[in-house]
């Protein structure tokens, strides 16, 4: 309705004003302090070099964070390009007569704690962290994309240069090894 | 019928709603007869509720020290000199 209504940047109040909020929304993504401070940074630096592209339409903060989120997929991207060294465990057979089907220990367990363990829990969220952060880097990327961040599956496979099945077999192997992670370290421990 | 393989990979994409009525069908029918994937449906639907609290849940023990504030202000003060 406030179309007249322009923002204007004022950048020299940004650390003061933008630094922990920037610096939050960038930790729960790539769960690394150092990491994370430089991403805030050269968000930073971006938005200097930039501000001639500001429009005032949205808030400096919403601006900011448009200029993060790509600063993020920028690194998830790089950390595609080096390999990966943890691994994707196998829960289904993979050829055989019983192609497809649940291997024996994989099979998910009834989880003895589940009424009693809140799922509103600082423990918890640091299982969550841990277990994510057991998925090879790859899979940890396109899964914190599409359920973190949700951003559209035909945006995430443009940025990554994958397709949308590979995109959903990824999410299907992270979410299965999540799901065993998270009953070996919360549920049934 | 669909493997157990492809059941759970569809209700994995049913968490994001993004499963297409065929495949909703193929699955529900999947699950009635099969226990395991019972119990992983279930259980992804529990995993899907924490995953949204997950960042709400922010303890903010992770934060910028105020000595690398003053050192990114520095930084960026500079840069805007060169601007």
């Amino acid at each position: 309705m406030s179309s007249n209504k322009k923002h204007t940047l004022n950048p020299t109040k940004w650390i003061e004003l933008y630094a922990d909020y920037l610096f939050n929304y960038t930790i729960t993504r790539v769960n690394n302090h150092d990491i994370a401070k430089d991403l805030v940074q050269e968000t930073f630096f971006s938005g200097i070099k930039g501000q001639d592209n500001f429009r005032g339409q949205a808030s400096e903060r919403t601006w900011l964070i448009s200029i993060l989120k790509r600063k993020i997929i920028d690194h998830y991207r790089k950390i595609n390009s080096a390999k990966g060294k943890k691994e994707v465990r196998m829960s289904f057979y993979s050829d055989g007569e019983r192609k497809g089907s649940w291997i024996e220990e994989c099979v998910p367990q009834n989880w003895v704690n589940e009424a009693e363990k809140s799922i509103e829990n600082d423990e918890l969220k640091s299982v969550l962290n841990k277990c994510i952060d057991h998925l090879p880097d790859k899979y940890r990327m396109v899964f914190l994309l599409k359920t973190i961040q949700e951003y559209e599956t035909q945006e995430i496979c443009n940025e990554l240069g994958i397709t949308s099945s590979n995109l959903w077999v990824i999410i299907h192997r992270a979410r299965v090894q999540l799901r065993k992670c998270i009953e070996e370290n919360w549920f049934n421990n | 019928m669909i493997s157990c393989d492809e059941a759970t990979a569809i209700c994995d994409k049913n968490q994001y709603g993004e499963a297409s009525r065929w495949d909703k069908l193929r699955l529900n029918f999947h699950l009635l007869l099969c226990k395991h994937c019972k119990t992983y449906s279930k259980q992804n639907n529990i995993i899907t509720k924490m995953l949204g609290n997950y960042l709400d849940t922010c303890d903010g023990s992770k934060h910028l020290s105020n000595e690398e504030k003053k050192v990114l202000d520095i930084k960026l003060h500079e840069a805007m000199k060169k601007k």
